[in-house]
């Protein structure tokens, strides 16, 4: 069993603060959806993110945490870590930490609360509470903790292959994006979608939540380097520049086509941005994060429209942003990756000289695999809970029609009414 | 008695009360309202996505007048609510059978 190295306090200081950034990220990512959906809806979107910080907290003690970096299996941990046993004296398996084994179990933690939540994107306005608590839980033992372990464990097998993913492009937002698409084709349409049009209700919201996002990202990304050192640094800016970089973009085209710079398209084009540099961002250095970010907030621009054409109903374009993102990032990783920012590039990117297609045969078994998985899975998952929850997991036409905040939580989100 | 209901542009809630008060009116109501007319609505865009928004806001606004004031009070209402661009809105009048007030038990013409 792994014991502990020697305790680093700077690299605990910064990783302990970054699990709070990451923390954070969960209800900034819940007021940019939030302010996106329509007013009668605003507290079941907010809460349905809000309510992963619980429910996933709890079964990350449990059990999700050792099955994902316990043991080396190659498709899934043990469960030596389960039930809290041993979490503070037992380093996660192949790390050679110089932090607290509870402060990688906490950092972590913070991530498998995003992931699922990245999702509530596509499902809003029409899913059940509590088939989003049972979908929550499911999808957390059964999708995520078995690609954290293939991706960011070393006995995982994506991560033996040499794919990279230095904080979880696909993990997080191929896994995420995916999925999103997978509950959507069992979810179906809103009502009225996409005839009637359903406009976001309070894009301050939306703003606020994107720049909550942004901040919270230096820990996702820098934090991901699980110390306080160059590389930190190289992920923080890198992380910064991309979403910049991914704000021009995104606008250009929207002004390009569309007339306008919008302020949707500013925050969306941001979260694009730093979507595709997470598995790139301690990988990459000098001008590649802007022109990933640029990229990205171009090709993510133009795949939020690919949904009409398909009528799937991806309200919020988690798969346009996340998935498209994800790709984007994990793929151009290929041609960006670069050994003089970091000595764990073994394979150098296509533009690297001295570089390769090698690194990029890996990343593409990593993208694919994820979205094999996490496709499969989960569409498995939600049409079981369809088939075996009492109605399905969808709301009733008039339930949907009076909002979810009332029907699900009893509640309104604005009482501005005076009659 | 007549009731005098006029859609008119948002912007010109003030200038039209202002306008009715000079002439002698007591009292008036409005809301907000939406609707279409010729105008029809406005487009906006979302993450590159038209949205065809049908009905434009307006304000109604409701004047009860003695059956000799109609001209005169619907006719500034309409002067002043006037810009000659499409969406200016519509005035109509409707027969009143009997109004109160409420405080006195004043009725007809005297519960103006």
């Amino acid at each position: 069993m792994p014991v502990l190295g020697v305790i680093d306090p700077g690299n605990t200081a910064w990783v302990l603060a970054s699990s709070a950034l990451v923390l954070f990220m969960t209800p900034g990512l819940a007021f940019f959806y939030g302010g996106m959906v329509r007013a009668k809806n605003v507290l079941a979107m907010l809460m349905q993110n809000f309510f992963s910080m619980g429910l996933v907290s709890v079964l990350w003690a449990a059990l999700a945490y050792s099955l994902a970096f316990s043991g080396d299996g190659k498709w899934i941990g043990n469960l030596d870590l389960a039930w809290m046993r041993d979490v503070a004296t037992v380093s996660p398996t192949g790390f050679d930490l110089s932090i607290p084994p509870l402060a990688f179990m906490a950092f972590q933690l913070m991530f498998a609360i995003i992931t699922p939540a990245l999702i509530t994107g596509a499902l809003a306005d029409r899913m059940k509470f509590s088939a989003w608590f049972w979908f929550l839980g499911i999808w957390l033992i059964l999708v995520y903790t078995p690609v954290a372990h293939w991706v960011f464990s070393p006995a995982g097998w994506l991560f033996r292959r040499g794919a990279l993913d230095f904080a979880g492009g696909t993990v997080v937002h191929i896994n995420a994006g995916i999925a999103a698409l997978a509950v959507v084709v069992v979810l179906g349409k809103r009502r009225g979608w996409p005839r009637h049009p359903m406009p976001p209700h309070m894009l301050p919201w939306t703003l606020l939540g994107a720049g909550v996002l942004w901040f919270g990202w230096f820990g996702f990304n820098a934090g991901s380097a699980l110390a306080a050192d160059g590389i930190a640094a190289q992920a923080f800016v890198n992380t910064n520049m991309a979403a910049a970089a991914a704000m021009l973009g995104w606008l250009l085209f929207e002004r390009i086509r569309g007339g306008h710079a919008t302020t949707l398209g500013a925050a969306s084009g941001a979260v694009a941005g730093l979507v595709a540099i997470t598995p790139c961002a301690g990988y990459v250095g000098g001008m590649a994060p802007i022109y990933i970010g640029l990229i990205a907030g171009a090709l993510c621009y133009f795949a939020c429209s690919i949904k009409f054409r398909f009528g799937y109903d991806d309200a919020l374009d988690v798969v346009g942003v996340h998935l498209v993102g994800g790709i984007v990032g994990s793929l151009l990783l290929g041609f960006f990756a670069d050994a003089a920012f970091n000595p764990a590039v073994t394979h150098e990117g296509v533009f690297v000289s001295g570089g390769s297609w090698e690194l990029m045969g890996d990343q593409l078994i990593a993208v694919g695999a994820t979205i094999l998985w996490s496709g499969v899975v989960t569409l498995v998952i939600v049409k079981v809970l369809d088939l075996v929850m009492p109605g399905g997991v969808r709301v009733s036409e008039e339930d949907e029609e009076t909002g979810l905040d009332l029907t699900q939580h009893s509640e309104v989100g604005y009482s501005l009414e005076r009659v | 008695m007549k009731l005098i209901v006029g859609i008119i542009k948002p912007f010109k809630v003030d200038d039209v009360k202002d306008a009715v008060k000079d002439l002698g009116v007591q009292g008036l109501t409005v809301s907000d309202v939406q609707g279409f007319g010729r105008q029809r609505g406005h487009t906006e865009v979302y993450r590159g996505a038209e949205y065809t928004i049908d009905f434009v806001p307006k304000v109604r606004i409701e004047i009860l007048v003695d059956d000799g004031d109609v001209d005169r009070v619907a006719q500034r209402l309409i002067d002043t609510a006037r810009t000659g661009k499409i969406g200016d809105g519509k005035v109509w009048v409707i027969p009143v059978e009997q109004a109160w007030r409420i405080r006195t038990g004043e009725s007809g013409t005297d519960a103006l």
